[in-house]
């Protein structure tokens, strides 16, 4: 796990060939990947705690990425969630692994995607929370195969997601504190009326809104319920492989674009020439094809310049 | 000066000196003989696992039993501890906050077995669970079954115990934890409306009762070193107090409006360079409280001079109730009417706090009172910054510390030489013998009657019935306080408060902190990824402001921190290190139990085969940090290492140091 968060060059090489080793076992199966966004305060964590104990009940071992984010300053983070999943704490069948977002090093949907890929190779069940609303939506909705926003009653956060036009990522909506009652049914309401008029990504799953209690654990056996129907669909349909390697190709693109830049992408042909290359590659590993792509990247502009 | 000639003179405060230790046998030796010397009540400190609701067998009592305070049990403890004390001539305050209702009811129970009745007993349970998800940490249960509980005490005594305070709300805490003097009146008045809304509330309250309620909420407060500030907070709150009173709860009777607080005088200010001058530091704040006739305590409780170097000794304590004695009966002070009324400066000073203060009150009962203002973090995360700040004051000198930030060349200190002992350590064997007597307890009693009564007690807190009656006869029925406690976990569930770490940074840059941020990017270049910290506390200690300060300067630094918050087992801690994969373990320990919780540390990372430095910061005297230091334990650091810039630029040389090798 230390290996794959390394940055330097050479640690980095032999991490990439271990991951890609990993990954082309579990691309299209592995564990299970559920991811949990929503605003800070929202209640993730003790809805993760709730969900993670109910998994050990059933005797499952579970992977935890937990992500927070860095200070855009010192560039240092505070990784506080452990603080709410107890069921963590000491229990040999839970691995939890705190990430800081590190924006100036670009490399969360990197240390991200390697740390769960180990995990969906080791591990039962794997779980992925960031702090929703942002900019590293897209990374986790590329990473994982269900993807639930908890919301919390009536609070800025729904609109600002309504607005924000990623209403049609998550799979599951948890609207949370449904011990506050009356408020929270509001807002399972309203989400579900913006929700029949929003576009639907995938035309055979319509998202699914739960009441959950963190507090008091009253429909967490209805949020399990509604992923496990999500991962039923996704195994019917044959939507996993596809979504999975949605995901492969959209990580791969952003990260080859941040190291060699749009200059370094037309070299090798552009946008066009590299979703060739990848719709030619459908069963290769994420880390595998990066290296493949990224040395040939490399002769190109090698090429050029001499 | 013949007797007719002496002026009137008011009658003084309670004198008390906040102790307890090791067991409730030596704790009653030592209230017997501070009572001798003249002191005027009692101040219980109860160990961690009492406060916390664990029998002292308990997995997360290792290593804390007996050392902050006494450790009670069960009805046979609480006899012990008052064993010689006629309890309806003693007025006795208990630190004891989220199982107050259960020491009350043991203290009930112990009553009835000296002969005396429920209704002659006087004394306060400190009780206010706000402050301990704020800053003290000893809470057990959610805050709305937390609230029901202080509820359940206040609606109990007000006619069982009528000379009880059954809450006493903290303000003492909130400075300690940072707050100015705006946020302790305004939090610690938002926690009084929580209370009496909660109370106001309840059906089984006479209609009459809620002004005798409001009239038995006394305040406990800390004094600082800015003593004059001192006088007006407390000016302040008296005013406020009256003007809530009058016009939120419409009490009638003025008397019933008195401001009334105990104080204990600041702990954590006491230096532990030079600590001689912390007695004059202590008389100074002693006067803040004592000054003014209108906004003087009730009841005062001075710390020793040697607190920040560990356990004070019985003459270390005797010593304090000296100076409350020579202010009290020496000096004139208690002859004259108030020496602040019609001072211009006092007033605007006053003004300028109960201004502040209903702003911010204001600002906290708009988004729904105390609890909301918990559950959010809003309090923690300003109490956090204002502490941040006070500590960037004292760093750069802009705020004096005479001994510790100035004036630091000094003769060495008599008191402290080498072989003067001169703090008191609790004897090891304490917790053996605690576990012992517990079983033997456990063995004795009659135990369907103790499963009957805590089945009662199930029962109360599960329909909503007042939990008070079925705690007494839990403590009759001879149930220990871990059963208790359970029993009420089972019911309630458990609580994990917000850290508050999330604070937004406050600090300014200074150059010695961006060379060390240089060191640490150059450092997560070796690494290969950013230096990860993790802070940890373990133990049943609950004062994290240390490791929260410290928790957020690293991150200030360019570290990743990753912080789990209270109470973790060093197994969590361990678990938490490997699969963080973190470079660099600190360790908080404020209770002195740090021999036993660094060293199992130490022991199950090695067993782990987990290579890692580990750092140690605590109350720790110097022999115990030599033998820190001799197990494996990288630096351990004091309140005397105040800079948290250079605590954590020594951090990175031990990274550095670890990586190098």
């Amino acid at each position: 796990m230390n290996l794959a968060d390394d940055q330097r060059s050479g640690e980095r090489d032999d991490a990439r060939e271990l991951l890609a080793a990993l990954e082309s076992r579990v691309l299209f199966g592995g564990a299970p990947r559920l991811g949990l966004t929503g605003a800070p305060g929202a209640g993730k964590s003790t809805l993760m705690d709730a969900l993670v104990r109910a998994h050990r009940a059933r005797g499952e071992t579970v992977g935890i990425v937990a992500v927070d984010p860095s200070s855009r300053r010192s560039g240092g983070a505070l990784l506080g969630d452990r603080v709410r999943v107890r069921s963590a704490a000491s229990d040999p069948g839970v691995f939890f692994r705190s990430l800081a977002a590190r924006e100036s090093l670009g490399g969360l949907a990197d240390a991200a995607r390697a740390a769960a890929t180990i995990m969906a190779a080791v591990f039962d069940v794997v779980i992925v929370e960031t702090v929703g609303v942002g900019q590293s939506e897209g990374d986790v909705v590329d990473l994982v195969d269900t993807l639930v926003f908890v919301a919390q009653p009536a609070a800025g956060d729904t609109v600002q997601f309504l607005k924000a036009g990623v209403l049609e990522l998550p799979d599951v909506f948890a609207v949370n504190k449904a011990d506050l009652g009356a408020l929270a049914e509001r807002t399972a309401r309203e989400l579900e009326s913006a929700l029949a008029l929003g576009e639907k990504p995938d035309a055979k799953w319509s998202p699914v809104v739960v009441l959950v209690s963190a507090r008091d654990g009253s429909g967490i056996d209805a949020l399990e319920a509604a992923i496990a129907r999500h991962r039923a669909h996704l195994a019917e349909s044959g939507v996993l492989a596809a979504k999975r390697r949605r995901g492969r190709d959209a990580w791969l693109r952003e990260s080859l674009a941040r190291r060699y830049g749009s200059y370094g992408l037309a070299a090798f042909g552009g946008s066009a020439a590299l979703s060739a290359r990848l719709a030619a590659a459908p069963e290769t590993s994420g880390f595998a094809l990066e290296r493949e792509l990224a040395s040939e990247l490399e002769r190109a502009l090698r090429g050029e310049r001499a | 000066m013949s007797a007719g000639e002496r002026p009137q003179r008011e009658k003084p405060w309670v004198f008390r000196t906040y102790s307890g230790h090791s067991s409730a046998e030596a704790s009653n030796a030592l209230y017997r003989t501070n009572l001798a010397k003249g002191q005027t009540g009692l101040s219980v400190a109860f160990d961690l696992p009492t406060q916390t609701g664990y029998d002292s067998d308990h997995e997360l009592a290792r290593g804390e039993v007996g050392k902050v305070g006494v450790p009670i049990g069960h009805v046979e403890d609480m006899e012990t501890l008052f064993r010689g004390i006629p309890l309806d001539r003693m007025n006795t305050s208990m630190t004891i906050n989220a199982t107050a209702a259960w020491l009350l009811a043991l203290y009930v129970a112990a009553a009835e077995r000296q002969g005396v009745p429920a209704k002659k007993l006087a004394g306060t349970t400190q009780n206010d669970i706000v402050k301990e998800y704020l800053s003290r940490g000893t809470y057990v249960f959610p805050p709305e079954p937390s609230i029901r509980l202080i509820s359940d005490m206040i609606a109990f005594t007000v006619d069982a115990i009528p000379k009880w305070n059954p809450i006493n709300i903290c303000s003492y805490h909130l400075q300690e934890a940072g707050a100015t003097p705006v946020q302790e009146i305004a939090y610690s008045f938002a926690n009084a409306i929580a209370v009496l809304d909660a109370v106001k509330a309840r059906s089984d309250l006479p209609g009459d009762a809620l002004p005798r309620v409001f009239g038995r909420i006394s305040f406990f407060l800390n004094a600082g070193i800015r003593f004059v500030e001192e006088t007006c907070k407390a000016r302040a709150m008296t005013e406020l107090w009256d003007r809530l009173g009058r016009e939120r709860y419409g009490v009638a009777d003025e008397e019933l409006r008195r401001f009334r607080y105990g104080v204990q005088v600041n702990s954590l200010g006491l230096t532990e360079a030079q600590p001689e001058n912390n007695v004059i530091r202590i008389v100074l704040e002693a006067l803040g409280v004592t000054l003014s006739k209108d906004a003087r305590c009730r009841a005062l409780q001075l710390p020793a001079w040697n607190e920040a170097l560990g356990l004070p000794r019985p003459w270390d304590q005797q010593w304090s109730l000296r100076i409350q004695q020579i202010l009290a009966y020496e000096t004139d002070l208690l002859e004259y009417g108030d020496l602040f009324d019609g001072s211009p400066v006092i007033a605007a000073k006053v003004k300028e706090l109960v201004d502040g203060a209903q702003a911010e009150l204001a600002k906290v009962l708009a988004m729904g009172g105390a609890i909301a203002a918990v559950e959010n973090a809003y309090m923690k995360q300003r109490l956090v910054e204002s502490q941040t700040r006070r500590i960037a004051a004292i760093e750069s000198g802009e705020q004096t510390v005479v001994g510790m930030n100035a004036y630091r060349e000094a003769e060495p200190s008599p008191l402290v030489a080498s072989g003067s002992g001169a703090v008191l350590k609790v004897d090891e064997s304490a917790e053996r013998a605690a576990i012992e007597r517990l079983r033997a307890f456990r063995n004795k009693r009659n135990a369907a009657e103790a499963k009957a009564a805590l089945l009662g007690l199930r029962d109360a807190a599960k329909s909503g019935a007042n939990v008070m009656p079925a705690s007494i006869r839990c403590a009759q029925a001879g149930a220990t306080t871990g059963e208790w406690a359970d029993a009420l976990r089972a019911v309630f569930g458990e609580y994990r408060a917000p850290t508050g770490v999330v604070a937004r940074e406050v600090r300014g840059s200074d150059p010695e902190a961006e060379k060390i941020r240089a060191r640490v990017r150059g450092l997560g270049a070796k690494l290969g990824r950013p230096l990860k910290l993790l802070v940890g506390k373990p133990g049943l200690d609950g004062h994290s402001n240390g490791a929260e300060q410290i928790a957020v300067r690293a991150r200030d630094l360019g570290m990743e921190v990753v912080y789990e918050g209270i109470r973790v087992t060093p197994a969590e801690i361990v678990q938490s290190a490997r699969d963080e994969g973190v470079h660099v373990i600190g360790l908080s320990i404020l209770s002195g139990s740090h021999g036993v919780l660094v060293l199992d540390v130490l022991g199950r990372l090695r067993d782990a085969g987990v290579r890692l430095p580990v750092v140690v910061g605590g109350i720790i005297p110097e022999d115990d940090a030599a033998q820190l230091r001799a197990a494996g334990v990288a630096r351990v650091y004091t309140p005397k290492d105040f800079d948290l810039t250079r605590v954590l630029g020594e951090i990175v040389d031990v990274a550095e140091e670890t990586c190098a090798a």
